[in-house]
């Protein structure tokens, strides 16, 4: 399952960093986080709960960049 | 401005006229201290406090720690070494926060731009209900509503017009003002201007299915399809930073330890750790990791706006690789529409031939009776034609004004005894006999785009070293277009599958690096679209399929926009590679300088933030595609 969620973030090099943590995420087979779009795109792997999988996206995005946010 | 930038502005410039103030407020030991500690916390107070933040996350190396450790580090030596000289601490962490809110400030002024220049997206739609006109949010409307238009209105849902004539401009979307004439029965696409009567439309899709929907859709994601260009600079910027700390480490320790236990000499600590401090200020890959992506964006976004659509950033960067463009004939060079070309041998007038003909085949409804009905240019009587009989594979037999016409091919002439001139021409040829006398022929054939040739020329021009076309028709037909245009290769009598295997065979002869670009109507190609490296639709406008199956979208089927779409992509390739280049370059050079010892803090931050706002200048550039 694939979905899109909107986010705040500053500058670039962060949104690399999201994307990372994003994608090691447990349950997130794919990420990809536009900046100019301030977009994230995140494909789920199969058979995972999208909102508790996006709850540990945000925490391990929150770690690596304070100053972001992912609008669930 | 958002609320944001604008605190942060009023911060930059308190710190920068605090700072100004103190150079000419003599101040010694501990006051000085204090007092330049004033400008430095209003500037970096948060800079400071993400760092912590960052260690306590385990996140060493991002750009706060950096700079909180660079300009606390002089600071300390500052102390240390009782010079008392904190500008330059102050100045670093302030010009880092001035290119911070630049990048912020650039960054969002080309998203606002970019979704101007893309501000097709209607707010509304009218619809009439008990004689009134509502207005409703188009995301409500059901498929099957029928919404009013007035003059100077967006259509905002696609739809079959029920009444009313008016003149769409299609401007919006395919970035031509070509005005189109519509009339009852006519589709109207969303985003088309209405520019003069009242319409009435049957919505025929829902909102976010509609033309300009999809089409928003498409450019707002096409940026996530990140390029070769950027993995490789998000690469990079994982790499660099913490080489560069590394490096500024072994930079403070390595050689004052050299010069103290293998030269005996003074160590001459100060000068090494300055040193490794103006390297941290270098390390940060801001320039970089910010300019790449918006320049792809920009290309992106400059591109729809030219009636381009690219489905990804990625696409862009292969598109500015074209060196083989292989073509579909129909509807792609051609226009697909069958329409008399030529008129040999005539006996009669011309005009009068055309008229005889469109007369006796005036009750057909083939698109070579429409041609013939449409040459002809003026209203038939049908009351001058009697006794039509079609004659299936041969052609047609009727009375026009008491005259027997016979129109058809080889066959028909020669089952009534009548020799035929051959045609030389490429295309249907109808022969005439009238009376049963051999009156000439009519040549039709599929009709060249007026700008086919000078599309070809353009290709050329922006560095395509091979166009081929590979046409189902006739080896006759194919080669005289191809000829006429100046092709340098023709695969004419091809199925469909024939295709995508001349493609595949082209795919495999040609240079490493070179892309190769299918250029097709979309309707039947699909399979070759996806096959090629690039596949690029044309006329789109409204063709769901097309939209789907093809990378590059080009919203008119004018085939100079090739062209044009392989110039727009080059010139935001060569702005990606020329701020790569120049990122790292400046950036390895004032490392270089500062090991040396050639390089202040000064330079260090001109490294950082200087080259970070040309290169978002620079990037900006590739949203300018009008002229070229």
């Amino acid at each position: 399952m694939k979905k899109t969620y909107k986010i705040e973030v500053d500058c670039a090099n962060c949104a690399n960093k999201m994307e990372a943590a994003a994608c090691k995420t447990p349950g997130v087979e794919s990420c990809t986080v536009n900046f100019m779009a301030l977009k994230m795109h995140v494909e789920f792997e199969e058979g995972q709960d999208p909102k508790a999988v996006m709850e540990q996206v945000r925490k391990n995005c929150k770690r690596v960049e304070d100053d972001c946010e992912i609008y669930l | 401005m958002t609320k944001k930038q604008k605190k942060m502005l009023v911060r930059i410039l308190a710190a920068a006229a605090l700072l100004v103030a103190l150079h000419f407020v003599p101040s010694e030991g501990a006051a000085r201290f204090v007092l330049y500690m004033i400008p430095y916390l209003i500037v970096g107070w948060d800079i400071l406090l993400k760092a912590g933040k960052g260690i306590k996350n385990r996140q060493m190396f991002d750009e706060c720690f950096l700079m909180a450790v660079a300009t606390v580090g002089a600071v300390a030596l500052a102390v240390y070494t009782g010079s008392g000289d904190y500008t330059e601490a102050v100045a670093v962490m302030l010009f880092y926060q001035v290119g911070e809110w630049f990048q912020s400030y650039a960054v969002g002024k080309s998203r606002r731009n970019i979704s101007a220049l893309m501000d097709i997206r209607p707010d509304y739609a009218h619809i009439e209900r008990d004689g009134r006109l509502e207005t409703v949010d188009p995301d409500e409307v059901a498929v099957g509503t029928v919404i009013v238009v007035q003059p100077g209105e967006k259509v905002p849902i696609d739809g079959i017009i029920l009444e009313g004539r008016s003149t769409l401009d299609t401007a919006a979307l395919t970035g031509e003002s070509l005005p189109r004439d519509v009339a009852a029965g006519d589709e109207a696409l969303s985003g088309c201007i209405n520019m003069s009567g009242l319409l009435k439309i049957r919505t025929t899709k829902e909102f976010g299915e509609s033309t300009v929907s999809k089409i928003l859709d498409l450019v707002e994601n096409a940026s996530s399809r990140k390029s070769k260009s950027e993995d490789f600079i998000s690469k990079f910027a994982r790499i660099y930073t913490p080489a560069v700390c590394l490096a500024a480490l072994a930079l403070a320790f390595v050689p004052p330890l050299a010069q103290l236990l293998i030269l005996q000499a003074a160590p001459g600590w100060e000068t090494w750790i300055y040193r490794a401090l103006t390297f941290l200020v270098i390390s940060c890959p801001c320039a970089l990791v910010i300019s790449i992506p918006l320049s792809f964006f920009a290309g992106i976004g400059g591109a729809s706006r030219a009636g381009v659509l690219v489905k990804g950033s990625n696409y862009l960067e292969t598109l500015s690789k074209t060196k083989i463009v292989v073509f579909d004939k129909t509807g792609t060079l051609t226009q697909g529409a069958f329409a008399v070309s030529g008129i040999h041998h005539s006996r009669l007038k011309d005009e009068k031939l055309l008229e005889y003909a469109a007369l006796a085949e005036s009750a057909s409804s083939h698109p070579i009776s429409k041609s013939l009905q449409r040459a002809c240019g003026k209203e038939l009587d049908r009351s001058r034609v009697r006794d039509i009989r079609e004659i299936s594979g041969q052609g047609v037999t009727a009375v026009v004004d008491g005259r027997s016409v016979a129109a058809g091919n080889d066959k028909l002439m020669a089952s009534l005894g009548v020799a035929p001139i051959p045609c030389r021409g490429a295309g249907t040829v109808i022969h005439m006999a009238i009376d049963g006398q051999y009156m000439g022929h009519i040549l039709i054939s599929d009709v060249v785009k007026p700008t086919a040739g000078q599309a070809v020329a353009a290709l050329r021009a922006a560095g395509v070293r091979k166009t081929v076309m590979l046409t189902g028709d006739g080896k006759k037909a194919a080669d005289q277009v191809a000829a006429e245009l100046g092709l340098d290769e023709t695969y004419s009598e091809l199925l469909p599958a024939d295709k995508v295997e001349k493609v595949e065979a082209l795919l495999a002869e040609k240079p490493a690096g070179a892309a190769l670009a299918f250029v097709g109507d979309g309707i039947n190609d699909a399979p070759v679209l996806s096959r090629a490296d690039i596949g690029i639709a044309m006329g789109a406008l409204g063709a769901d399929a097309a939209i789907e199956a093809a990378d590059v979208v080009l919203m008119d089927d004018d085939p100079l926009k090739i062209a044009k779409a392989i110039r727009i992509s080059q010139k935001c390739l060569a702005i990606v590679y020329q701020n790569i280049v120049f990122a790292i370059g400046v950036k390895l050079l004032c490392l270089a300088l500062g090991a040396f010892g050639y390089a202040d803090m000064w330079l260090a931050i001109f490294a950082d933030v200087g080259v970070m706002v040309l290169a978002v200048l620079n990037a900006i550039r590739a949203l300018w595609v009008k002229n070229l």
